[in-house]
């Protein structure tokens, strides 16, 4: 277990200087968009990472309602806030993307305002993760990670009904990714894939042992009562 | 005592509460009306103007104002440890629950009736389309905003400023939901398009949180 970390860490920032690599010079330069347009291989990694990481809260919320384990509990807390992070980093590069693009910041597009949706879905979830304390705050969060999940569906499928009654002029439906485009694409996903699961490794490592010093501290404060 | 007769009781109770003090009810009228005449500033309250926007603006004003009673929901249980009372008897956890959320939809449901004449001479407003679908609208908008904010009441009742915490839970959750109501309302009173889609989202919406609450209240409730 502790072994596999440094080689996790070398896999990862090789994986990561390559994608660099092929994100900026090896992929064909895209047409009409330019250069810009490699914003495209941060853009669409992130988010792709943010909702497996959002699944797998799903999954650790509900193994923790069913069998109670601490460790189920910290990995949820762990997925959702790398999550957040990288859901923050696609609706960050989003706006600097289109802004050259379409010549605006933000449009109402169905796929921007859900995925705006759902990052205030889990935002609401680290705050109730932030406001609540002692043994009942795991419980908690898991019964809000498991309702937050339900809703996504909701979210996805009627916005897009929403906004595609109104049509927007943005986002050109449609076209085929250039295989050259995919393949690099790829790349940056797993580098995202390996990078999130690193950072969950080490947030959750980092977890246990505040667990850990909390535990400690509030036995010696009992056991100095007792004195 | 059976699951129904345990939620009688606790219904009867709240409502009886209510009946006395009035201070839910009080609260949210004034606050609707503070909304209706503050929103008024925000746009022309012409017929054609209104009709667009009514549909978001009583939703959201309904939404403010149901805050309101859904956070006295449990925090009137604390007092005397009831809500310990609770937890200890053998009564299901879920006929409490339901009997909460059942309160909660009677006080937002009389609410909505009171306030609708006023929204209606303040924007003049009426309906072109199919006004009786407005009554299935309401109760199932009504319903999904109560289910889940009764729900989260319970969840923010725990944590440190449990007032300032229930909307920022049940706000973003509520998205499709009000997504829904804002919609259909709005396809009602301007005619222009079918407000089938939505209400059937709405429907669907309820099942789901209805049955997903119902399941995890009880975890909720024992949490210590």
């Amino acid at each position: 277990m502790k072994r596999g970390f440094p080689i996790l860490a070398i896999v990862t920032a090789v994986l990561l200087s390559f994608a660099l690599y092929e994100a900026l010079i090896g992929a064909p330069t895209e047409r009409s968009m330019g250069d810009v347009q490699r914003i495209f291989y941060y853009h669409v990694p992130s988010a792709w990472t943010a909702f497996l990481l959002f699944f797998v809260n799903f999954g650790a919320s509900i193994a923790y309602l069913v069998k109670r384990r601490p460790a189920a509990d910290i990995v949820a807390l762990t997925s959702a806030e790398v999550g957040v992070v990288f859901l923050t980093v696609n609706l960050v590069t989003g706006p600097i993307w289109a802004r050259p693009v379409w010549g605006i910041w933000w449009t109402w597009d169905w796929r921007l305002t859900s995925t705006l949706v759902m990052w205030l879905i889990y935002v609401s979830y680290l705050l109730l993760r932030r406001f609540s304390s002692g043994g009942q705050a795991p419980l908690l969060a898991a019964a809000l990670g498991i309702l937050g999940a339900l809703c996504v569906p909701f979210v996805y499928f009627s916005i897009w009904f929403f906004r595609t009654q109104h049509p927007s002029p943005v986002i050109g439906g449609g076209g085929s990714l250039d295989p050259r485009m995919a393949h690099v694409l790829l790349i940056n996903w797993a580098a995202f894939l390996c990078l999130a699961w690193l950072v969950c490794w080490t947030r959750y490592q980092l977890e246990v042992a505040k667990r850990q010093v909390e535990e400690a501290q509030s036995l010696e404060s009992l056991l100095e009562g007792s004195r | 005592m059976s699951f129904l007769a345990v939620m009688r009781a606790t219904l009867a109770k709240d409502l009886r509460l209510e009946w006395r003090s009035k201070d839910a009810i009080n609260a949210m009228l004034f606050f609707s009306l503070l909304v209706v005449v503050i929103f008024s500033f925000a746009f022309e309250p012409t017929a054609e103007e209104s009709r667009k926007i009514a549909g978001g603006l009583v939703w959201v004003a309904f939404l403010f104002a149901a805050i309101v009673v859904l956070n006295q929901t449990w925090a009137r249980e604390l007092r005397n440890h009831v809500l310990d009372a609770y937890r200890m008897s053998p009564a299901s956890a879920n006929s409490l629950f339901l009997a909460k959320a059942f309160g909660n939809f009677i006080f937002v449901i009389v609410l909505e009736a009171l306030m609708t004449p006023l929204f209606i001479a303040f924007y003049r407003l009426g309906a072109i389309g199919p006004a009786w679908e407005l009554l299935p609208i309401a109760t199932l908008g009504t319903w999904a905003l109560v289910v889940n904010g009764t729900f989260f009441a319970a969840i923010s009742l725990r944590t440190r400023s449990r007032e300032v915490m229930l909307p920022l839970l049940l706000f973003p959750i509520s998205v499709p939901a009000l997504l829904g109501m804002v919609n259909a309302t709005t396809a009602v009173l301007t005619g222009e398009e079918s407000a089938r889609f939505w209400i059937t989202l709405l429907v669907a919406y309820d099942v789901v949180f209805t049955i997903a609450c119902l399941l995890l209240f009880e975890t909720i409730l024992e949490a210590e």
